[in-house]
């Protein structure tokens, strides 16, 4: 089946409404707007205003809110219109989401799913247009995931429902409307991705790259680039930021001994720097060069085109970092 | 002799209500004895958690409740375990209300492994999930939207429960509490949002915090009621007003002002007299004190000595002793079980300590 990922989500929070009727869907213009993204487009008529139910623009009320009703015994699933706007809200997904079953010496438990598109988006600067991947995935009690592709964004989205504890799921708006195939499996209605696994998107024998969300494309089409050069890439699709696959990351470097990760986030203490120092860490002596990584740029995000542009990896930027790695291989 | 009376309190003050009850309430000796203990207990938990401090067997923050407790007891005595119950950081009396044993909180204060919280929670984190207590939460006002899904939870379930969401005057300027409030009341929602009115946000006073300190207005447009929370029959007439009020129809909220006083500072580090005078404390413990008004309706109305509660007063001592050697007794958590409770279910497979090499790989 050829599906978009707006799709894909879609189909995915209607099938687990119908399976658990404590499922709810709550947010910003989720009901009758059909969503600012259409991500829920035509379940409020499905399932009614009980059901599905737009929120006040208040993230830090409705977030503390969604966090209660699951703490109270039901499964909400809290759309942030983007993640920008979860700053509103961090004590509650953080403090109060991610920490009272710890607290509470495992009593109380918050299977809340709070998603959303992350990451840059286009031409809308810089309070809009950055990846909370790294800030939500240095919370131990929370789980981070990220979907790429449709079977991601159905897999995993169902996984996080069905989770007993709360997750952020970042989705990606620039992914919305791209189609790709899903096969009979990932359409099953139980049809889940497990958390914390990675995917391998394309084996390679050369150098690993790690990545997440929409640069897993570009991760592959530099891949394509590369194989022409002769250089054999293999690209790892996390899927889970936390927990994430180490096992997957340790063998592939084994292999390739070279890696590089990719993220559209800030450099600083992101993805990248924690899969870098891990990779140190512990296969520090299969490396023929040392890892890099390939970043958004240490810059708020400008609007203008042009500039925008400098601060995004982009295809050839892939391919420039990974010849050169490769240089001798 | 009888062994029932009408008794009259403070009258409840109502903001937007048209119906609030008498300010009379109808109560018999066994309750009042009842109510007696309960509030004598509370007392004497804090008052030897405060003794453990100053030992140094209790650690880090900790924020005693004597003087407010009229309110948790009143409480208990009308709504149902059933209803919800969430507070802040100043939650020990509302975990032993909702049938945790002293001896279990006190081993969470000293962070042992029968505390409540397996002595992961300390002072401010306690939860019973089976009665419906969701904590101890320490971060100020941020229990108050939990309070409202837990409402929302209720009204979706349609168990017939509320939830009764507590915060102090010092929480009740944060602008999650009106976002908390405009949801409860466009859905409806079985909500109390209760004030525990203690005249001080830490050592800020209402009137320097707070530009209109009558917090049960301060719902706007939700209707409110004022009860005088150092009146144990009073918060329990109160309660059973509130419980039918959020009940009815579809369900609906209410804010309710619970006005008391706290005798000891905010928390241990707050001697609490830089803000206000020992004269102050010393006129609230004489006169409105709510076990020693209490002692005197009991008294009054001939339903016991003074001996006779002397004698209850002796016997919750020895049982606050004998919990707080139970919990002394216990042993602290043993360091496998670090890693637990952090997800449930599951575990995620390695587990990072302090470097690479002393990781847990499960």
């Amino acid at each position: 089946t050829e599906m978009t990922v707006r799709e894909a989500l879609n189909s995915a929070i209607e099938e687990e409404m119908k399976r658990d009727d404590k499922v709810f869907l709550m947010g910003e213009e989720v009901a009758q707007y059909d969503g600012a993204y259409k991500v829920s487009k035509g379940l409020w008529a499905k399932f009614g205003g009980d059901r599905v139910i737009d929120t006040p623009i208040t993230e830090m009320g409705f977030a503390g809110l969604a966090v209660g009703a699951a703490m109270g015994g039901l499964r909400p699933i809290c759309e942030f219109m983007t993640w920008n706007f979860s700053m509103q809200a961090i004590d509650q997904v953080v403090n109060s989401a991610g920490k009272t079953l710890y607290m509470s010496g495992g009593d109380v438990s918050a299977p809340v799913v709070f998603r959303g598109p992350n990451g840059p988006a286009a031409a809308v600067a810089a309070q809009h247009s950055q990846c909370y991947a790294a800030w939500y995935s240095s919370i131990p009690g929370l789980k981070v995931v990220s979907p790429y592709d449709c079977e991601d964004a159905r897999g995993l989205l169902k996984a996080s429902i069905r989770d007993d504890n709360p997750v952020c799921f970042l989705e990606n708006e620039l992914l919305y409307g791209s189609s790709f195939s899903v096969d009979d499996a990932a359409m099953s209605p139980d049809f889940l991705v497990d958390i914390g696994k990675a995917k391998i998107m394309r084996e390679g024998t050369d150098i690993t790259i790690v990545t997440f969300s929409k640069m897993v494309g570009f991760a592959v089409e530099a891949a394509d680039i590369l194989a022409q050069k002769g250089i054999s890439v293999e690209v790892i699709n996390l899927r889970s930021i936390r927990p994430y696959d180490r096992d997957a990351i340790i063998k592939s470097v084994i292999k390739t001994n070279r890696l590089v990760t990719l993220e559209e986030g800030f450099p600083q203490c992101g993805i990248g720097a924690e899969i870098c120092a891990f990779a140190c860490e512990t296969v520090f002596d299969y490396f023929d060069c040392p890892p890099e990584r390939i970043t958004g740029a240490d810059v708020p995000m400008p609007y203008a085109q042009g500039l925008e542009e400098k601060c995004i990896p982009q295809v050839n930027d892939i391919v420039r970092v990974i010849s050169r790695m490769c240089i001798g291989k | 002799m009888s062994t029932t009376a009408v008794i009259e309190f403070t009258p409840f003050k109502g903001y937007k209500l048209d119906d609030i009850p008498d300010n009379k309430i109808e109560v018999t000796k066994d309750e009042c004895m009842k109510y007696f203990r309960e509030m004598s207990l509370y007392r004497r938990f804090e008052i030897m958690a405060d003794t453990l401090y100053k030992q140094r067997l209790i650690r880090g923050f900790c924020h005693l409740y004597d003087g407010q407790e009229a309110i948790i007891t009143g409480m208990d005595a009308a709504v149902e375990h059933s209803d919800s119950l969430i507070t802040s950081y100043r939650c020990h009396a509302h975990q032993i209300s909702r049938g945790d044993t002293p001896a279990n909180v006190y081993a969470e204060l000293l962070g042992r492994q029968t505390g409540c919280s397996k002595g992961k929670g300390g002072s401010m984190h306690m939860y019973r999930s089976k009665s419906n207590f969701f904590g101890g939460n320490g971060i100020v006002g941020a229990q108050v939207p939990l309070g409202a899904g837990l409402g929302f939870s209720h009204k979706y379930k349609e168990d017939g429960g509320i939830a009764i969401s507590m915060y102090g005057d010092g929480a009740a300027n944060q602008g999650q509490v009106f976002e908390a409030a405009n949801m409860a009341a466009l859905w409806k929602l079985p909500v109390a949002f209760v004030c525990e009115n203690n005249q001080y946000g830490m050592g800020t006073s209402v009137e320097r915090h707070a530009f209109n300190s009558d917090f049960y207005t301060r719902g706007h447009y939700i209707p409110g009621i004022w009860i005088d929370g150092m009146d144990v029959l009073a918060v329990k007439k109160g309660f059973e007003y509130i419980k039918k009020y959020c009940n009815e129809g579809e369900g609906r909220p209410i804010f309710v002002e619970c006005q008391t006083y706290r005798y000891h500072g905010h928390s241990m580090s707050d001697p609490g007299i830089s803000y206000r005078t020992r004269e102050e404390v010393q006129s609230v413990r004489k006169g409105r004190d709510c076990i020693e008004n209490m002692r005197n309706l009991i008294i009054d109305q001939e339903w016991a000595e003074p001996d006779e509660l002397k004698a209850i007063e002796k016997e919750i001592r020895k049982e606050i002793d004998a919990a707080v050697k139970e919990a002394k007794a216990a042993t602290e958590l043993s360091g496998d079980k670090l890693t637990e409770d952090i997800y449930k279910g599951e575990y995620p497979p390695f587990i990072r300590m302090i470097d690479e090499k002393t990781s847990i790989q499960y």
